[in-house]
C-alpha cells in the first residue's frame, strides 16, 4: 500500500479542519476527492506535504509505511510525495532550469543515484514540455512569474513529469482552466500514468473526471470522508449537487 | 604605548595635522586650488565630523571607528613588488585600470596616460599639474565642501586620487576600473578624491572598486566628483568589498548636464562600516538616471546609503531600487532624499527600498523623503521589510529542495533584481558568484585581490599592463 490515513485530525491557529480522515491508496489507483467549499479538501493535501501551519493533533499517515509525521517537507518530497498547488507560487529570479535541476539533484542525491550530467537533464527537460505542450522557451523564464493561470497548471504538471512521484496530489489543478488547457493537463496527468504510481485529484467539479477517470470518488464534508464509490459517485453528485451531501450529514 | 605614528582621528589633532603640513599639502597645487584648501579647512573646523544627533547620521554611529588609533600618511608609500598585488581576473572582462594603493596612484612612472581619443586617465595629482584647465573648473565645485565636514576634510588634505577626462564625442567602449586598495601593516587613514569629467555626448563604463587586502583597520574618507555634460551617458559601478574592521565613508557628486543619462550600480558585498553618500544633481533638462543598490551584510557591518537626488531641472525622471540582505546583528540604513524644485516640472521620480532581515536582530531604518515644490509631478516611494515569503519556502521544498538550498535560492533571487542590471555580462556573471558565495558565507578577503575567487574553467588573469592602456 502507498498511503494509509488513520482517523487524521488536523487544525488551524486552534480551529480544527480535519475530523478524522481514513483513507487508503494503492499502487496504480486514481483517487478523486471531491467536496463542497471549504470543507477541508486543500487542507488534506497540505497536511499529507507538510505544511506547518497546520497542526496534526491525533491520527497518522503512513507513505510506503514511513510515518511522514517524522519527515520534513523536502524528505516528504523526496519520498516521492508531489503536490500540485492550486495557486503555484510566483518566484522572481529563480529561472525555471536552475529550479527544477536543483529539484532533481537533491531527490536523486537523497536516494544515492549521481546528479543528472546538464546534457541529459536538458534532453529531458525538452522531453516533458512535450507531455504538457509547452513550446515556448519556459527554461529562461522565472518560475511562475507573469504566467496566466493556465499556464501556471501546466508548469504544475510539467514539474510533476520532470519529478516522476509515486504519489501525486493535485490540489484543484482545474480550477481557473478553460477546457483546452485542462484536456491538455488532463493527458498529461493519464500519459504520466503507470502501475507503480497513484494520483489523488481534489476537483469542486466532476468536469475534470471526463478526462481523468478516478477508480475511487470520496466526498468529504465538514472535515470528514462522508461518502465513497466509484467513478458514477461524482455523476450522481453533478446531478444532485452537495446539497444532496449537506442534508444527509 | 601607541606608536608615535598613530594617532587618533580628531578635528583638533587634524587642525594641528593641517598647520604643520601645509606646505607639503599645497606644494603642487594650482592657485585656485590651494585657496579652495584654505576654505575647506576653516571649514572643517566649523562643521568637525558628524554624529548621532544630525539627522543624517542618526543611525550610523561612527565612535567605534573613532576609537582606534590611525596611521596617516601624507605621502605614498609604496612596495616595490606593488603591481603583482594588482590582479584582477574576471575572465573576459577587458578593462584599462587606474590602481590605487591606499588612496595613491600606483604607477609613479606613468602618471597620466593620454590616450588615442583624446581620453586622459592617470593620477589627479599629476593631472592638477598637467592640465589645470581641466581640472579647475570642476574640482571642489560639486561636492558639498560648506556643509559636509568629510567632504571638507578631504578637500583640504587630499592631494591625489584618479583622474578621467573622456572629450566631446568621444564613446570609449573599453570599461575604465578604478581599483582602491588597501592594504598598510598598521591601521591606516585614508583620503583620496576622484574626479571624472565627461564632455558633451561623451560615454563610459566605469567600475570602481573598493578592496581589501588584509585584515587591518583602516578609515577612508573618499570624495568623488563626476561631471556628464550634456548627452553623455555614464554606466558607474560601486562594488565595495572592504574588510570586517574597516571604515568607508564614500562620497559621490554627480552632476548631470542636459540630456545626460546615469546608469549607477551600488554592490557592497562585504564591509565593517560603509557608508555610500549619493547626490545626484540633474542641472539640465531632460536628465535620467537609474541608481540600483545591493546589500549584503551579516555579523556586526553595518552599511549606510544615502542617496539625494536634485530634481533642479524640469523634465527629469530619476530611479532608485535598493536592495539588502542582513544577517545575524547586521544594521543597514537607507536614506532617499528627492528633492524637487519649483520649476521642475514633469518630473518623474521613482523609490524603492526593499529589505530582508534573516534574523531577530539584523536591523534596517529606511526613511524614503520627497521634497516636493511642484504640482505638475510624478513622484512615489516605496519601502519593504520583511523575511523569506514562507509560501515560496513551502513551494520550492515541496519539490524536495533541502530548506538552506531553498533559502539560497530565494535569497539570490532577491539580489539578482538588481545584480541582473549590471550591464558588462563579466562583471555581471562575477557578481553573480560572488553573491552566491557571500550567501553561502564562503567569501573571503583573499591575501590579494578578493575578485581572485578563481572560476577553474576561466583561469583569466588581468595584470595591470599600463603599456595596453
Amino acid at each position: 500500500m502507498l498511503l494509509k490515513i488513520t482517523n487524521l485530525h488536523a487544525s488551524i491557529h486552534g480551529k480544527e479542519i480535519l475530523r478524522g480522515i481514513n483513507l487508503e491508496v494503492n499502487e496504480g489507483e486514481i483517487h478523486a476527492i471531491m467536496g463542497p467549499n471549504g470543507t477541508g479538501k486543500s487542507t488534506l493535501a497540505s497536511v499529507i506535504a507538510g505544511r506547518d501551519v497546520f497542526e496534526v493533533t491525533e491520527g497518522e499517515i503512513l507513505f510506503r509505511g514511513k510515518n511522514l509525521m517524522e519527515l520534513s517537507v523536502e524528505e516528504r518530497a523526496r519520498e516521492g510525495i508531489f503536490l500540485g498547488f492550486q495557486y503555484p507560487v510566483e518566484i522572481p529570479g529563480v529561472s525555471i532550469t536552475n529550479f527544477m535541476r536543483t529539484a532533481v539533484n537533491e531527490i536523486r542525491k537523497y536516494r544515492g543515484i549521481d546528479p543528472l550530467p546538464a546534457g541529459e537533464f536538458l534532453k529531458m527537460m525538452e522531453e516533458r514540455k512535450k507531455l504538457v505542450e509547452i513550446t515556448s522557451n519556459l527554461t529562461n523564464r522565472s518560475v511562475n512569474e507573469g504566467f496566466s493561470g493556465g499556464e501556471k497548471k501546466r508548469n504544475e504538471i510539467f514539474q510533476m513529469a520532470m519529478l516522476e512521484p509515486t504519489l501525486a496530489i493535485l490540489d484543484e489543478t482545474d480550477s481557473g482552466l478553460d477546457i483546452d488547457a485542462l484536456r491538455v493537463v488532463a493527458n498529461g496527468v493519464n500519459k504520466l500514468r503507470t502501475p507503480e504510481n497513484a494520483f489523488v485529484v481534489i476537483t469542486h467539479y466532476q468536469r475534470l473526471l471526463d478526462y481523468i477517470i478516478p477508480d475511487f470518488v470520496h466526498v468529504l464534508y465538514e472535515g470528514r470522508i462522508v461518502k465513497s464509490g466509484g467513478k458514477e459517485l461524482a455523476i450522481e453528485l453533478e446531478e444532485k449537487g452537495y446539497d444532496w451531501i449537506k442534508k444527509e450529514n | 604605548m601607541e606608536p608615535d605614528n598613530l594617532h587618533h582621528i580628531t578635528p583638533e589633532w587634524l587642525g594641528e595635522l593641517y598647520d604643520h603640513s601645509h606646505f607639503q599639502l599645497t606644494a603642487h597645487d594650482p592657485p585656485m586650488i590651494r585657496q579652495q584648501r584654505e576654505k575647506a579647512m576653516k571649514s572643517f573646523s566649523k562643521l568637525g565630523f558628524p554624529d548621532l544627533k544630525m539627522e543624517d547620521w542618526r543611525n550610523t554611529d561612527l565612535s567605534e571607528s573613532f576609537e582606534r588609533s590611525y596611521d596617516y600618511p601624507l605621502q605614498p608609500v609604496m612596495e616595490d613588488d606593488f603591481q603583482k598585488v594588482f590582479r584582477c581576473n574576471i575572465p573576459h572582462l577587458d578593462t584599462a585600470v587606474i590602481g590605487q594603493l591606499n588612496g595613491w596612484f600606483v604607477s609613479r612612472d606613468v602618471p597620466l596616460m593620454e590616450l588615442g581619443n583624446g581620453m586622459i586617465i592617470g593620477s589627479l595629482a599629476e593631472a592638477m599639474k598637467k592640465y589645470p584647465h581641466l581640472v579647475e573648473p570642476h574640482l571642489g565645485r560639486y561636492a558639498d565642501l560648506e556643509h559636509n565636514g568629510f567632504a571638507a576634510l578631504n578637500a583640504a588634505f587630499a592631494t591625489d586620487g584618479a583622474f578621467i577626462y573622456i572629450p566631446d564625442g568621444v564613446k570609449n567602449e573599453r570599461p575604465v576600473q578604478l581599483v582602491n586598495v588597501i592594504q598598510h601593516p598598521e591601521n591606516i587613514f585614508i583620503q583620496s578624491r576622484n574626479l571624472i569629467i565627461l564632455g558633451k555626448e561623451a560615454q563610459l563604463t566605469m567600475v570602481h572598486c573598493d578592496d581589501s587586502y588584509d585584515h587591518q583597520p583602516s578609515f577612508s574618507n573618499m570624495v568623488t566628483e563626476i561631471v556628464l555634460s550634456d548627452g553623455a551617458f555614464l554606466d558607474h559601478y560601486k562594488l565595495q568589498n572592504l574588510n570586517n574592521d574597516s571604515t568607508l565613508v564614500s562620497s559621490t557628486w554627480f552632476h548631470l548636464e542636459r540630456e545626460s543619462r546615469l546608469e549607477s550600480h551600488y554592490l557592497a558585498l562585504n564591509g565593517g562600516l560603509l557608508r555610500n553618500n549619493t547626490y545626484v544633481r540633474f542641472n539640465g533638462p531632460f536628465g535620467h538616471t537609474n541608481i540600483y543598490g545591493i546589500y549584503l551584510m551579516d555579523r556586526k557591518q553595518h552599511v549606510d546609503n544615502y542617496i539625494a537626488v536634485d530634481h533642479a531641472s524640469p523634465d527629469c525622471t530619476s530611479s532608485e531600487l535598493f536592495k539588502g540582505i542582513l544577517d545575524e546583528q547586521a544594521s543597514g540604513v537607507f536614506n532617499g532624499h528627492i528633492l524637487v524644485r519649483r520649476d521642475a516640472c514633469r518630473t518623474n521620480a521613482y523609490q524603492n527600498n526593499r529589505n530582508l532581515l534573516l534574523t531577530d536582530t539584523a536591523r534596517i531604518n529606511s526613511k524614503p523623503f520627497l521634497e516636493i515644490y511642484n504640482d505638475d509631478v510624478k513622484c512615489s516611494h516605496g519601502s519593504t521589510t520583511g523575511q523569506l515569503d514562507p509560501d515560496a519556502m513551502f513551494y520550492l521544498r515541496q519539490r524536495g529542495i533541502g530548506e538552506d538550498n531553498a533559502r539560497m535560492l530565494l535569497m539570490f533571487a532577491f539580489a539578482d533584481e538588481v545584480v541582473s542590471k549590471i550591464a558588462i555580462e563579466p562583471l555581471r556573471f562575477r557578481i553573480e558568484d560572488m553573491v552566491k558565495k557571500r550567501l553561502q558565507g564562503e567569501l573571503q578577503i583573499c591575501e590579494q585581490c578578493v575578485l581572485h575567487c578563481s572560476t577553474p574553467e576561466n583561469p583569466v588573469e588581468f595584470k595591470i599592463d599600463v603599456s595596453k592602456i
